[in-house]
């Protein structure tokens, strides 16, 4: 079964037509030169750009009849250079509890944290001593924090080394194993080989499937 | 003895040499603001002689239509200049009515139960031109933290509405920010009344030969007035105009 699927889509002019199915637990990414419209595409299927025609599909469902901050809880866009908020590292993992109105469970947001490899004294470190690996570590599970049922990763492991690329790499990988969706828009040749689709865009079209 | 001040249209022309020393200071400064400040005196001197003799014939009518219709008037221009200093987002208008409004009522309200004063034009009208002054002011403040902080906080709260949060809780700290930052001038001069200042209130009793222990009591009033007003103002605009900034889908439609 899709998960999402564009039909017909096209942003100004920026995109063209495109139509893509993504299947549940599947891993796509999206390649093709700056400018072509990757980004676009990953922020319409977030919903945080409104698509000029064409239509999202979301579990079956037309996407805009779904209120959108329920969608977003549900299909989680990255940022290629997160911005962390408040001061420290917990100020953004109790974010996710926050605007649900849950009460913080701080085990989970350890959990997590050790996962990409950082203690659970980072939850009170201020977020300006962190590394840029390190807020980038913060930032993904900040939405993975309740595990969304699609991540949409927009060059996330662009600039990083190759221990943070790494760390994220086993993130993702182990948010697949527990039956998650990605679309990634990456030039990363370790994200493409596990890619299960690479689609490649250029001016605005898909090239080729 | 009568200590109280009486200006004749003479003292005045002589006292109109005063602007002359603002124009040499903006001319010497290479400022360019000669021609703004004549305009601003010009209008200062027909604006406050038509309000004069508007006033004297509202204040011996002594209607309370009139004297609604002259509070509405006032709030309407603040709310015309207050919606101006937020220039860049746009309809803000209403927000700024609603906002001056509320605050005025319900400062007015206050201040006629408790007995401070009579609703009566001669007091009604001077003190909703100053709740609506300096809500007004606190309101521009305000739209102007407001624009700032959307500007350089941007991707911050596209983050929190990419997570999944609504237009408030992406931008809850803004909003606070802006309610600080509109309050702030009326506490900071409250902390130096007396100290630095004899306010307007005060000092305009003290020339009309009021006794300065009786005129005091009129100007905490206007402490308590003032606060009150801006605060009101400050909560309602913001709360309001943040809004102004997101679209239905939650996108951020104002950089």
């Amino acid at each position: 079964m899709d998960i999402l699927s564009l039909k017909n889509i096209s942003f100004q002019n920026i995109l063209a037509n495109i139509s893509l199915n993504v299947p549940q637990n599947s891993f796509i990414t999206l390649s093709g030169p700056s400018g072509s419209g990757k980004s676009t595409i990953l922020k319409i299927c977030a919903r945080m750009l409104t698509q000029s025609t064409g239509e999202l599909i979301f579990e079956g469902e037309d996407a805009a009849k779904i209120p959108v901050d329920k969608y977003r809880m549900q299909v989680s866009y990255c940022f290629q250079q997160p911005v962390l908020f408040g001061d420290t590292v917990a100020d953004n993992l109790d974010f996710p509890f926050e605007i649900r109105k849950e009460p913080v469970k701080r085990q989970h947001e350890i959990e997590l944290l050790e996962r990409v490899n950082l203690s659970s004294s980072y939850l009170e470190k201020p977020i300006a001593d962190l590394s840029g690996g390190e807020k980038q570590r913060v930032a993904l599970i900040r939405n993975l924090m309740f595990k969304p049922k699609v991540l949409l990763l927009d060059e996330v492991t662009a600039g990083l080394d190759a221990d943070n690329k790494k760390i994220v790499h086993m993130l993702i990988s182990s948010y697949r194993k527990s039956g998650g969706t990605v679309i990634a828009v990456t030039h990363d040749t370790d994200e493409l080989r596990q890619a299960e689709q690479i689609i490649h865009i250029e001016e605005g079209r898909i090239i080729e499937q | 003895m009568n200590n109280s001040v009486h200006v004749n249209n003479l003292s005045l022309t002589y006292a109109a040499v005063l602007v002359i020393v603002a124009l040499i200071i903006s001319n010497r400064q290479k400022l360019k603001l000669e021609s703004d400040m004549i305009v601003s005196v010009i209008r200062a001197i027909v604006q406050l002689t038509i309000v004069g003799y508007v006033l004297k014939y509202i204040f011996s009518l002594n209607n309370i239509l009139v004297t609604a219709a002259m509070i509405l008037i006032i709030i309407f221009n603040a709310a015309r200049n207050a919606a101006n200093r937020g220039k860049g987002i746009p309809k803000l208008f209403w927000p700024s009515f609603i906002s001056i409004l509320t605050s005025t009522s319900i400062t007015l309200l206050g201040l006629v139960l408790s007995g401070a004063i009579k609703f009566i034009p001669s007091q009604i009208i001077p003190i909703s031109g100053m709740i609506a002054s300096n809500s007004m002011v606190a309101i521009g403040l305000c739209y102007k933290q407001m624009k700032t902080k959307f500007h350089d906080e941007h991707q911050r709260i596209e983050e929190k509405l990419a997570l999944g949060a609504q237009p408030f809780q992406a931008c809850a700290n803004i909003v606070q920010t802006c309610v600080k930052t509109g309050m702030q001038p009326t506490i900071d001069s409250a902390k130096t009344y007396g100290i630095v200042s004899l306010p307007g209130m005060m000092s305009g009793l003290i020339f009309a030969g009021v006794d300065p222990v009786f005129a005091i009591k009129y100007q905490i009033m206007v402490v308590f007035m003032l606060l009150s007003a801006t605060s009101l103002a400050s909560v309602c605009s913001s709360y309001i105009a943040y809004r102004r900034f997101f679209n239905d889908e939650f996108q951020i439609i104002i950089d």
